[in-house]
């Protein structure tokens, strides 16, 4: 018990205090996530979108079940392999993105990715069959009957995109196969929790943890902040 | 038919459930060591013979060193076996060990890049080539986690009168375990401390590396800095929760002649050569 | 009178089933048609022909003077809508989704047109209101505002007062009659309530099992019924 409420001290006192390793793992963590959740978003939407509207897709069999597979991929994987990609060894070594945050941020980007996929379709899927027969009725060309499709799917959208956000700021396994755990280039909250762990300095690890919530909360609190705003309770 | 299937299924994981607590005998041993200990692969070669001499289970709780020491404070392990010499002492000074033993000992080595470009290999200490690679600020990795590897590496900057986790480029803190420290360096081209032990281990995923100092052997090691003792401590039975008698029989076990014989031979069939050195008291004085 | 539509050798297919088979029809501008008939006769598949959402398997239609060859302009689409039995609203206010129509055309959205609409059909107070809260009756305002609101040449009705209570049915038949009176627009209505067709229709047709039973001056459907099926169907004797 004595920990844990050192742990809430601890972490009190660093933020106040505003130390610059704590500063810098805050900053390149919003970084990496933010980064990688927007490439995830901007490539993920349109073919989540797009599978859920397309009635007769050929190979939905096979699709749909990869990107199901593709949300339950376990990170560490995810890391391996974007590590081995990117490695000397490996077909993209010449891109020198290793233990960079640029590998990162790959590693993310391939986690969020079938989670923004999935939940998009989903979401678009569930959205009254009868719609697009309305907007093409009420002079919808085919692009605006996407777009109302997926603003009706708002809701399932949204929660896409909070579910790969949580995802990936959460995530330690690949960006310590990928980033090395650089300090000040390459340390990220999640990556620094477990290194205090390691270190046996427990209160300082939980502190951090409790600023990564922190984090995440004030991010998912703004989010629905807007979901609100947009009349979706 | 595939609800059946499905309550089968079910039937199956909840049983193996139930089950996976009580598999061995009577006492378990929580036993809280460093990683590079653990990964050598002494402590799976060698703990069977303990677990079946005793009829206990031994659980192997491999961290940093920090951590295991604090697992040791908290309560948490019921012996500690790890190579930080002035923190054992510390720690059973401060009570929360009964008496420190000596277990083994092997050696650090620096390791580099096959091209050199500090031009180290080969010297005779290790802080001169520390001094070296500082001099041609060559990438350095360090373990950068307060580990008993770390500690060593910080000892020996202050040797060679240079600060320890110096701030700059070409230092790079990793924070991580040896392994992946061996793998960064192997992948960029870097020097790093590590014990011979888990180097060996890792043979030929680290074709990029080479020993710069401390010999093929730790018979041709030219720097007694680089020797790393190792310490076992039973955790303090004040603290509640403790198997102090088993705790103590370990200890014993692991110090007596046998099992420090077969601390001599591990390693040769893999590597041609042993990866720790007996060094208990018993042994001493046989 | 020029008219809106000419259908000629019309058949719909779907594989083997074939459920609207017309040789002939015309649509007339500015008339209110009403058509009748038991159900699966046809009648929402050839409404759903007439506003462009699907192409007739065979035959061709003619629309407003140019016979359509394949892909339907999205002028011509834009001039017909549709008002289904059930309305199917966005997940917004009552007054944006009366607005989707002019959004979608990229017209200006501040217009008089929509609080012109809103207070004519009753529903300024509930202009701000979740739409997916209204009652039925609300909800088919809110359709027939939206549909209205883009001022369409050609105004379809799918059964559009099918589970209506009859303050409901009676206003959206007064706006209707009115929209046709005051703008001239063509209205084709399917009914299952033979008095709607009889109150409101300039002209009424029967369709049975995909084809045009019987088409006529609405009084003169009612009262003197050229064709054995239409009598029978009028009698509510089950029609096969």
């Amino acid at each position: 018990m004595g920990t844990l409420a050192r742990a809430f001290a601890d972490a009190l006192g660093l933020l106040w205090n505003m130390e610059p390793a704590l500063v810098e793992a805050v900053v390149l963590t919003l970084q990496v996530t933010l980064i990688a959740l927007v490439i995830a978003l901007v490539i993920g939407v349109p073919i989540g979108a797009a599978i859920g509207l397309t009635r007769h897709l050929p190979g939905r069999w096979l699709i749909v079940p990869l990107i199901y597979t593709g949300m339950g991929l376990p990170p560490v994987t995810v890391g391996l392999f974007t590590y081995l990609v990117l490695s000397n060894q490996g077909p993209l070594g010449g891109l020198g993105w290793l233990f960079t945050p640029a590998g990162m941020i790959v590693a993310q980007t391939i986690i969020a990715f079938p989670l923004v996929v999935g939940l998009t379709m989903a979401a678009v899927q569930g959205v009254d069959p009868n719609l697009p027969v309305q907007m093409l009725s009420l002079g919808a060309t085919r692009r605006q009957v996407a777009t109302v499709t997926l603003l009706e799917a708002r809701v399932g959208v949204t929660a896409a995109v909070v579910a790969a956000y949580g995802a990936i700021i959460s995530e330690v396994g690949a960006v310590m196969l990928v980033g090395g755990n650089i300090e000040g280039e390459t340390r990220v909250l999640t990556t620094a929790i477990v290194l205090e762990t390691r270190k046996g300095n427990f209160a300082l690890a939980m502190a951090l943890g409790i600023i990564l919530l922190t984090l995440a909360f004030v991010t998912n609190f703004a989010f629905h902040r807007l979901q609100v705003h947009q009349g979706v309770r | 038919m595939l609800t059946r299937i499905m309550t089968f299924v079910l039937a199956v994981l909840l049983a193996a459930a139930c089950t996976g607590g009580s598999s061995n005998g009577s006492r378990v041993l929580r036993l809280a060591t460093t990683t590079s200990t653990n990964d050598s692969g002494l402590l799976d070669a060698l703990l069977p013979t303990f677990e079946t001499e005793y009829d206990a289970r031994v659980d192997v709780v491999a961290v940093g060193t920090g951590q295991a020491i604090a697992l040791g404070e908290a309560g948490d392990a019921d012996v500690i076996l790890v190579h930080a010499r002035a923190r054992e002492e510390a720690f059973v000074a401060e009570g929360h060990g009964t008496a420190r033993s000596d277990v083994m000992y092997n050696d650090f080595v620096i390791v580099g890049p096959i091209d050199d470009p500090a031009g180290v290999t080969g010297t005779l200490l290790a802080s001169d080539a520390l001094a070296a690679i500082a001099a041609a600020k060559a990438t350095f990795a360090s373990r950068g986690d307060d580990s008993g590897t770390h500690s060593k590496e910080r000892l020996l900057w202050e040797t060679a009168g240079m600060t320890s986790d110096p701030d700059t480029y070409w230092y790079k803190s990793l924070g991580q375990g040896m392994g992946s420290t061996l793998g960064y360096a192997n992948e960029v081209g870097a020097y790093t401390l590590t014990d011979r032990g888990t180097f060996l281990a890792q043979g030929e995923s680290l074709p990029d590396l080479r020993v710069m100092v401390g010999g093929a052997s730790i018979d041709e090691n030219t720097d007694p800095a680089l020797l790393n003792p190792y310490g076992v401590i039973p955790v303090h039975p004040d603290k509640g929760g403790i198997d102090a008698e088993l705790g103590n029989l370990f200890v014993e076990w692991l110090t007596s002649i046998e099992v420090q014989e077969k601390i001599e031979t591990f390693g040769i069939d893999s590597f041609g050569q042993p990866l720790f050195y007996p060094n208990s008291a018993p042994w001493r004085s046989r | 009178m020029t008219s809106a539509y000419e259908l000629a050798d019309v058949r719909h297919c779907y594989g083997d089933r074939c459920v609207v088979d017309i040789p002939t029809l015309e649509v007339l501008q500015g008339e209110i048609l009403g058509l009748v008939g038991p159900s699966g006769a046809g009648k929402s598949t050839l409404l759903r022909l007439l506003d462009f959402l699907e192409t007739p398997t065979d035959g061709h239609l003619t629309y407003g003077g140019t016979r359509i060859d394949g892909d339907v302009s999205l002028a011509d689409r834009r001039d017909v809508t549709t008002v289904f039995q059930r309305p199917m609203l966005l997940k917004r206010s009552v007054a944006a989704n009366v607005r989707i129509g002019r959004r979608l055309r990229g017209l200006d959205t501040k217009d008089r047109g929509t609080e012109m609409w809103l207070d004519r059909l009753g529903l300024t107070d509930l202009a701000d209101a979740p739409a997916r809260t209204l009652s039925a009756g609300e909800a088919q305002r809110v359709a027939l505002a939206r549909a209205l609101v883009v001022e369409p040449s050609v105004l379809l009705l799918d059964e559009p007062t099918g589970n209506l209570d009859p303050y409901n049915v009676g206003l959206l038949e007064e706006i209707v009659r009115t929209e046709n009176a005051e703008r001239g627009t063509t209205i084709v209505i399917v009914t299952h309530d033979v008095f709607q067709a009889r109150r409101l229709a300039d002209r009424t047709g029967l369709m049975v099992s995909g084809r045009v039973i019987e088409l006529a001056e609405t009084k003169g459907f009612f009262s003197t019924p050229q064709q054995p099926q239409t009598a029978a169907f009028l009698r509510g004797d089950l029609l096969i």
